[in-house]
């Protein structure tokens, strides 16, 4: 079972807020489907590997070599607050 | 000749013979968008002149003799988390509103340089979270084969353009189910590419380990050109895979060329308590079809596809979690006014900017990944996910392909499980352990019950496309010749 205590650490954790009233869904939410996922424990896991992708491929290297990137302008447009050519942030150290 | 009509495949070679120039193709195409649009929301915008540009291009290369690219003047439509430099990417989105992407993605490059033409960018559910395109900030898709219907999602602005016959072809993405289930509710095939198959590059994930980029056609050849297009190794995504596989398609073979010498297995575990009943009749008249083309079919069993579902919500809305991470109101997207720390600033942003089903899957996701709270489902769900992969690789052992519903509920009113995320996730019972596999999958109509369509998904094991290809335009075939 989820508590609400939960819901708020979770939701500070991932940076959302939620009205009391959606709260109240969430929780219902999470423990109908926290219950469905009790079926896992029917199956025995102990000695099961993960499986973190499905490509088993070797990942290959290339040479070092700079190529072209994005444009900065182009990049800085999408941005709401810019200065000097970087994206401008609120002051975080005194 | 009513041009709209014409498949992708027609239409190319329409062009090829100078009986149609693309520009006509294209206006004929924009004209329908005009007329119809407002009736089924499918676009979210449209690039009149860039896609005029490009006909022209197209038509210049006709009459100078040049070769023409295997897309050579057939209008697509993208969804609109395939970043494009000329339009914008809003992902159905408050949060990219206005989010115009300074690159286009690997797959873009691909159509372009193949001379396809974009007419647009396709409504989805926001951040392709959805199975019913209703939870897209700029309000719902509507289904062409009965604007009451939900069209499916995520990518149902793409499906429904393609049966709107505003474009002649589409892309989307498959998650779990997301190009395959929209493909089934709007009557027409959907294919979901073997993982890696296609790049990744440029499409705004959502579960990195299970996005696909998927294609759409009003028949199999049209989707399969789609597919040829883009596939490809891509240095950009480390998770694609350079593939022998050629989607060659030998054409105009009887039905049963297609099919000779195939085993096909049937599920038994499809056969659950939550299924449309009237989907068991269809899947008879499916079994039977297939076996008066040739093909041997047998019942076999996936014991752990019961658990595919829950596998599935548990890793992707980890993955989600941290995917939707990067939007934060800094570096692009919409940023709140109010705010006077940092964290009032990430918090209000995310807040006004995303819908509920999005918060709803970064708070689970969060939940499942956060130790000592649901950490524990998360690692069994990696463990199961290998026992389904398990379950897959022996059937594939014996047999070449496996059929199941796409959906194991029909096409539903809109509005009607608006509240309802649970009961919508379950459309994705059959779909998403084929991501969970990797393995690639079409969906296919195989008919109508009480008016409402009905998707039939064709499963191949990974990298075997053509598998599913040849048994699409058998079914096709045979369909068609009323067998």
């Amino acid at each position: 079972m989820v508590t609400k205590e939960q819901v708020d650490h979770i939701a500070h954790l991932c940076k959302l807020k939620f009205a009391e009233e959606e709260k109240e869904r969430i929780i219902h939410e999470f423990n109908v489907t926290l219950k469905e996922l009790e079926a896992f424990n029917q199956i025995d896991l102990e000695n099961v590997a993960p499986t973190l992708g499905v490509n088993k491929h070797v990942q290959r290297l290339r040479e070092d070599i700079v190529g072209p990137s994005l444009d900065r302008d182009e990049v800085l447009e999408n941005t709401v607050e810019k200065q000097y050519g970087y994206f401008k942030l609120l002051k975080i150290v005194e | 000749m009513d041009i709209v009509k014409l498949s992708a495949v027609e239409i190319k070679e329409k062009i090829l013979k100078k009986e149609l120039s693309a520009t006509e193709v294209v206006k004929a195409h924009l004209n329908r968008i005009e007329e119809i649009d407002k009736d089924i929301n499918a676009f979210i915008s449209i690039n009149k002149e860039g896609a005029l540009e490009a006909a022209e291009k197209v038509d210049e290369k006709i009459k100078n003799g040049e070769e023409l690219g295997a897309l050579g003047g057939i209008p697509i439509a993208l969804k609109d988390n395939i970043v494009t430099k000329d339009t914008k990417t809003t992902c159905g989105s408050k949060m990219l509103e206005n989010y115009r992407s300074p690159y286009d993605a690997t797959v873009v490059e691909k159509i372009k340089a193949q001379d396809g033409i974009i007419i647009g960018k396709t409504n989805m559910d926001e951040f392709a979270m959805g199975s019913s395109n209703e939870t897209s900030f700029f309000g719902p898709t509507r289904n062409p084969v009965n604007t009451n219907l939900v069209p499916g999602g995520s990518s149902g602005g793409s499906a429904a353009a393609v049966k709107a016959e505003e474009v002649a072809l589409a892309l989307g993405t498959d998650t779990g189910g997301s190009t395959r289930q929209p493909a089934a509710y709007c009557d027409i095939v959907g294919i979901k590419p073997s993982y890696g198959l296609v790049s990744r590059y440029g499409v705004v994930s959502l579960a990195n380990t299970l996005d696909t980029v998927g294609v759409f056609g009003r028949d199999v050849s049209d989707a399969a050109l789609m597919l040829s297009a883009i596939v490809g190794y891509d240095e950009k995504d480390s998770t694609s895979y350079e593939n022998p596989t050629h989607l060659v398609v030998e054409k105009d073979l009887e039905p049963t060329e297609y099919i000779k010498g195939m085993k096909i297995g049937i599920p038994r575990e499809i056969y659950l308590d939550q299924i449309d009943k009237r989907l068991i009749g269809v899947m008879d008249k499916v079994i039977k079809v297939f076996q008066s083309l040739g093909a041997k079919v047998e019942e076999i069993t996936l014991p752990h596809l019961e658990y595919g579902l829950s596998t599935y919500h548990v890793i992707s809305a980890a993955e989600i979690s941290s995917n939707m991470a990067r939007f934060d109101g800094l570096r692009y997207g919409y940023r709140a006014k109010e705010y006077s720390t940092l964290d009032e600033l990430y918090i209000n942003s995310r807040n006004e900017a995303f819908g509920d089903e999005v918060k709803r899957r970064i708070l689970m996701g969060t939940y499942y990944l956060s130790m000592g709270l649901g950490r524990e489902y998360y690692e069994k769900a990696l463990k199961m996910r290998t026992l389904i992969i398990d379950d897959f690789n022996k059937a594939f052992k014996d047999y070449d392909i496996i059929l199941t519903p796409t959906s194991p509920i029909l096409p539903f009113q809109l509005g009607k499980l608006k509240d309802e995320p649970l009961t919508k996730d379950l459309t994705s019972i059959f779909t998403a352990p084929v991501n969970l596999a990797g393995l690639c999958a079409m969906s296919i109509p195989c008919g109508y019950v009480d008016g409402l369509p009905v998707g039939l998904q064709i499963i191949g094991d990974r990298f075997k496309e053509m598998n599913i290809i040849k048994a699409g335009l058998a079914f096709e075939g045979g369909m068609k010749n009323g067998i």
